[in-house]
């Protein structure tokens, strides 16, 4: 275990935690202010990165495929609310539940239909191409440390935006009781909208910037999805806040699981077995996070105060 | 909430006894062709039918949304799988190994998920769904990723009824059958009433003096071991058990199952799981895009119909009913 490789775990944990930041923060608002479990909020992730491929190919600019990305992904979710969603507000959780999972087997298999099913790539950009040394013997990719700055970054603008304006206020409203604030004259539908929208344009930049880091393929939405809700459960509900803290112990949790768990158990136990076991708890460990945390805390770490529902 | 106790006759007696008609008449219809495939799908309706049993219980009669059911049907079948690599095939072990183990799962979960209300309940059983997922795929002694082929199916007494399809298809049915006679029992005893109180008015059943929670955990438990049933039948019908069968989309199907039937009816959840199975299997054979046409189907069918199948029907005959009243003959 030496320092060189801790550094580097440290680091691609973070970057999954600011990943799962990206995702989740939208789901939470949703979730929060709509009362709306969105599965389909992974797919969205999934045609972010389909879209920058595609747009890349196109016009072979980074920038533009970024772009045009971004807004085509804000586009489709907010056709997808307009068609689906907005009909889905009103019913019980378990409706939401089969109909966004309706949308994911639709979409992950006309994304399959639409670009194959073989993985594709998208290459890093080339002003951010190559490895930089952050201490002697340790390279790391620069484009790790733009989306690592680049969550860290919309992470702030979102605190900023949540916290010190008037649409953030009336989210923050929303989410602790939404009928009051529909009350108070406040156009709750056209909120619902924004918060949609910027969610799914969130989790659409996630994947954008994670394609040229993973392979893109159809079903890459799931697995990403389960944890962000693993992360917005943990982190409670409804706040920005928690999602952040959730997060990023998320994504140490799991990325440093997974590189040290047998070297930490071959400390207690003969390398064999800790050979076999260290993956299994490796890979369960978020969920035994999650179980203990709902456990002490059945509303998560930082449940938005004096929520009503 | 009170549409289930209301149904009609039609419902409640003969629209089950049809059901298990249908099933017990279809070898009959398939010996004239495409016996082993025709056998072989309505096996796997019948075994989902009952881990859609257990759900119904739970969701239908307890508003408990298990989203991680799929799990216990896992536990099951890696029970006959783990045990047959070791050359255990005897059922009188297998069987109670798997049973014990799902309801173990589901005591032990239970105890931490049902501190949880709503939607924490829906997303923590989906996390110790995908427990049970990644754990068995982290079993590389028993074939990992990849799942593990079962040699030899499981014995009675040195006997071997699960190696002859038909007479496994009717082994089947019995258990189908047993499984909702037991269910109905249930949700008819005190235990079930109080637990579907439970469900309409938390606060008051507390106040009667019942530990709800208890009743809730006995349910989820007795749930979890009707999962453990299916996925004990399961790996015996497919010779197979893979991490796939955890899978959270699994949940899910099994959610739409009940769903697709109506919940809260129990017969529901076989129609469901029939509906659900025989359509999939339909589309598939029209095209292998089949979920682009799936997905928004179940889209219209949230959208549409409300209590599913059985609920649609009964809109249509209500609908008709009142029509004829309104018309009278002259």
């Amino acid at each position: 275990m030496s320092m060189s490789l801790l550094v580097v775990q440290i680091l691609n944990g973070l970057q999954l935690g600011v990943l799962l930041f990206l995702i989740a923060a939208g789901l939470t608002l949703v979730f929060g202010v709509m009362n709306f479990i969105n599965l389909a909020h992974g797919v969205q992730y999934m045609l972010g990165a389909y879209l920058a491929v595609m747009f890349y190919t196109i016009t072979g600019s980074s920038l533009l495929a970024l772009v045009l990305a971004l807004f085509s992904a804000l586009a489709f979710g907010l056709f997808l609310e307009f068609v689906v969603f907005r009909h889905l507000y009103e019913r019980d959780h378990l409706d939401q539940v089969i109909a966004t999972f309706g949308i994911i087997l639709f979409l992950n298999q006309a994304v399959k239909y639409v670009w194959g099913a073989a993985p594709l790539s998208l290459p890093v950009p080339e002003l951010f191409s190559g490895s930089v040394v952050l201490m002697p013997g340790l390279l790391y990719p620069v484009w790790r440390l733009v989306v690592i700055s680049a969550g860290l970054i919309v992470a702030l603008m979102l605190y900023a935006l949540v916290n010190l304006t008037r649409l953030g206020m009336l989210v923050r409203a929303g989410a602790n009781n939404a009928p009051m604030v529909s009350a108070l004259g406040v156009d709750i539908r056209r909120l619902f909208m924004i918060v949609f929208g910027f969610g799914t344009m969130l989790a659409g930049f996630a994947g954008i910037m994670i394609a040229p880091i993973l392979s893109v393929e159809p079903g890459m939405g799931d697995t990403i999805l389960i944890l962000a809700f693993v992360v917005i459960v943990i982190g409670g509900i409804g706040s920005i806040r928690g999602a952040f803290i959730a997060a990023l112990l998320i994504g140490l949790a799991d990325t440093l699981g997974r590189s040290f768990s047998v070297d930490v158990l071959r400390l207690v136990m003969a390398p064999s077995p800790a050979r076999t076991v260290g993956p299994a708890i490796a890979s369960m460990l978020i969920y035994l996070m999650m179980a203990l945390v709902l456990y002490f805390r059945p509303t998560g770490l930082f449940p938005p105060k004096g929520r009503v529902r | 909430m009170t549409a289930p106790l209301r149904e009609s006759a039609l419902g409640r007696e003969i629209l089950p006894i049809a059901i298990f008609l249908g099933f017990a008449l279809l070898p009959v219809a398939a010996a004239f062709g495409a016996e082993a495939y025709l056998l072989d799908l309505f096996m796997r309706v019948m075994i989902f039918a009952i881990a859609a049993l257990g759900l119904d219980l739970l969701v239908g009669y307890g508003a408990l949304v298990s989203f991680g059911h799929a799990a216990f049907i896992g536990i099951g079948a890696y029970a006959v799988g783990i045990l047959a690599a070791h050359d255990i095939n005897e059922a009188w072990i297998t069987l109670p190994v798997a049973l014990i183990a799902a309801t173990a799962f589901g005591y032990l979960t239970g105890t931490i998920c049902l501190r949880t209300r709503g939607v924490y309940f829906i997303m923590i059983t989906l996390a110790f769904g995908q427990m049970a997922y990644f754990l068995a795929s982290s079993l590389a002694p028993y074939g990992g990723d990849d799942g593990l082929t079962i040699h030899t199916r499981n014995t009675l007494f040195g006997l071997a009824p699960f190696a002859d399809t038909r007479l496994f298809y009717y082994i089947v049915l019995a258990c189908l059958i047993g499984c909702y006679w037991l269910c109905r029992a249930l949700v008819v005893s005190r235990f079930g009433r109080v637990f579907r109180g439970a469900r309409e008015n938390a606060t008051r059943m507390a106040t009667l003096g019942y530990d709800i929670h208890r009743y809730q955990l006995a349910a989820y438990a007795i749930s979890g071991a009707l999962g453990g049933f299916a996925g004990f039948l399961l790996a015996n019908a497919t010779d197979f058990v893979s991490p796939a069968y955890m899978s959270w989309q699994r949940s899910g199907e099994l959610i739409i199952m009940i769903l697709f039937g109506g919940l809260g009816t129990l017969h529901g959840a076989i129609i469901g799981a029939l509906a659900y199975l025989l359509l999939g299997e339909w589309l598939s054979d029209l095209t292998e895009n089949w979920k682009m046409i799936f997905g928004p189907l179940l889209v219209l069918i949230v959208l549409l119909a409300r209590g599913g199948l059985l609920g649609l029907v009964g809109q249509l005959a209500a609908r008709w009913r009142r029509k004829s009243i309104a018309e009278p003959q002259s």
